[in-house]
């Protein structure tokens, strides 16, 4: 026995995929046309699983604002925010994101979406603290969660009856716990019953997170997210975001009116013990930002290709996540239904997520799709065209 | 406060359905080597076992379970 054997089950499953005639680690962009459409393995393809909601990863203005900061500032800073790796462009969109999210509000930028939550959540919750997370939660969430030192309880996805049973039992303890939801779910595409989460938050005096990770640029008047739509602003404790979804960019962020964030910041060891984000990426993060907060057309666009897709699946008879969002899942029986499905659309020219159990929620078997702003209707249009060719080859 | 015999009782009958042909339960079954359990499965598993016995189960006590009787321990220290 040696400390690699443990890796065979891996690789046993990875090769009962490939055995299967069907190899979903073979996907590779070769060119990346626009924010839709790229050449993928040799072919022309409708990109619908990117989590590139509003489009801007190709905004001209975006593209030169990063243009100038990596002519301007060099291609990366090498080293940490708390040496010397924090540069006036990181400040400022700091202040931007504060301002974005209202009076009161600080931020702290961190170099991915997924280091924004494994550092709030180790940091912020500690021994003897409780963490109650809604089961459907994002892996850093619960990565997070595990490097913290409190204890780490699950309530039922988007059961607040639930949820308010588990602060019952804690009794005293309720005080001393963090709720941990989302804005949107990445796999289902449901939302968080928000509103009556923060209610109970407030009755038992527990702290509440909202990672908005999919919802930002998505939901609400000017783009913040679930906690502006349902306007649970001044119940909300923490907001955790990413700059790769509808930014186009890549890093994360943490925002709240607590004023001890900006203490938190010094103890964050995912911010303290890596590099902070290039020049490059903060520069196209503020304009973008700027962009989703100020051009609520664009989620419109989202809207309406949202709709479309998922009202088009459901007249196919597909059986779909709960409720319409720009995260479409395809729920299908199988394994064997799944991967002849998602290689059969790619051969149509439609790459979608391939989500295999246990990746979703009580080990469904997912086509994740995510609509873009950027999709025309004749894309979307042809979307549906290649799940109704699969449905009539390999699902009927 | 249940007893020790309950919690068996309990955890034997919600594991069952999980005993291949001919397998029987005891203390020293392993959820995972062999009764097959997958991480989805673990978490059904606790929470029939949270609504039974009105507790929360923390997933910090997982590491620490391997066997029947390792799970058994852990909610007798929760339920006293």
């Amino acid at each position: 026995m040696t400390i690699l054997d443990k890796f065979q089950t891996l690789a046993n499953a990875k090769a009962d995929l490939v055995g299967g005639g069907v190899n979903p680690f073979r996907v590779v962009t070769e060119r990346i046309i626009s924010a839709t459409e790229g050449i993928v393995n040799g072919r022309r393809t409708i990109l619908a699983g990117t989590n590139n909601y509003l489009g801007l990863t190709f905004d001209p203005q975006c593209i030169q604002a990063a243009r100038d900061a990596v002519q301007e500032q060099g291609t990366g800073t090498t080293g940490s925010r708390m040496a010397n790796g924090t540069y006036a462009c990181h400040q400022a969109l700091e202040q931007d994101l504060a301002e974005f999210y209202g009076d009161g509000c600080s931020a702290i930028v961190f170099s991915t979406g997924y280091l924004a939550n494994l550092g709030i959540l180790s940091t912020v919750a500690g021994q003897g603290d409780v963490i109650l997370l809604d089961a459907d939660c994002h892996a850093s969430i619960y990565d997070g969660c595990r490097m913290s030192d409190a204890d780490m309880i699950r309530f039922r996805h988007n059961d607040v009856n639930d949820l308010e049973k588990r602060l019952r039992r804690l009794g005293d303890r309720a005080s001393r716990t963090l709720i941990l939801v989302e804005g949107i779910y990445s796999m289902l595409g449901d939302r968080a019953p928000l509103a009556d989460i923060a209610s109970v938050k407030q009755r038992y005096g527990a702290y509440l997170l909202v990672d908005e990770a999919h919802s930002l640029g998505v939901l609400g008047q000017r783009g913040r997210g679930l906690v502006e739509e349902v306007r649970v602003e001044d119940k909300v404790d923490f907001i955790v975001g990413t700059f790769s979804k509808s930014l186009g960019g890549i890093g994360g962020f943490c925002v709240s009116r607590q004023p001890e964030l900006e203490i938190i910041r010094y103890a964050i060891r995912p911010y303290v013990f890596t590099a902070s984000p290039s020049p490059s990426v903060i520069a196209s993060t503020r304009i973008a930002l700027q962009i989703l907060s100020e051009r609520s057309e664009l989620r419109d666009q989202l809207w309406n290709n949202a709709h479309h897709l998922y009202h088009g699946l459901q007249a196919q008879g597909f059986l779909l996540g709960p409720e319409p969002s720009p995260v479409v899942a395809v729920i299908l029986e199988n394994k064997e239904q799944l991967l002849l499905s998602w290689n059969s659309l790619l051969e149509h020219g439609v790459y979608v997520n391939l989500v295999l159990p246990p990746g979703a929620p009580n080990g469904a078997c997912l086509l994740r799709c995510s609509v873009s702003a950027a999709h025309t209707y004749d894309q979307i249009e042809a979307i549906l065209a290649a799940f109704s060719s699969v449905r009539e080859a390999v699902l009927a | 406060m249940p007893s020790y015999e309950t919690i068996f009782a309990e955890l034997y009958e919600a594991l069952q359905p999980f005993a291949k042909e001919g397998q029987v339960l005891n203390e020293d079954t392993q959820l995972v080597a062999d009764l097959g359990l997958d991480s989805v499965q673990v978490m059904e598993l606790l929470l029939q076992i949270e609504d039974r016995f009105d507790i929360s189960i923390p997933l910090n006590i997982l590491p620490e379970v391997r066997t029947i009787n390792d799970l058994a321990l852990q909610l007798h220290t929760m339920t006293t």
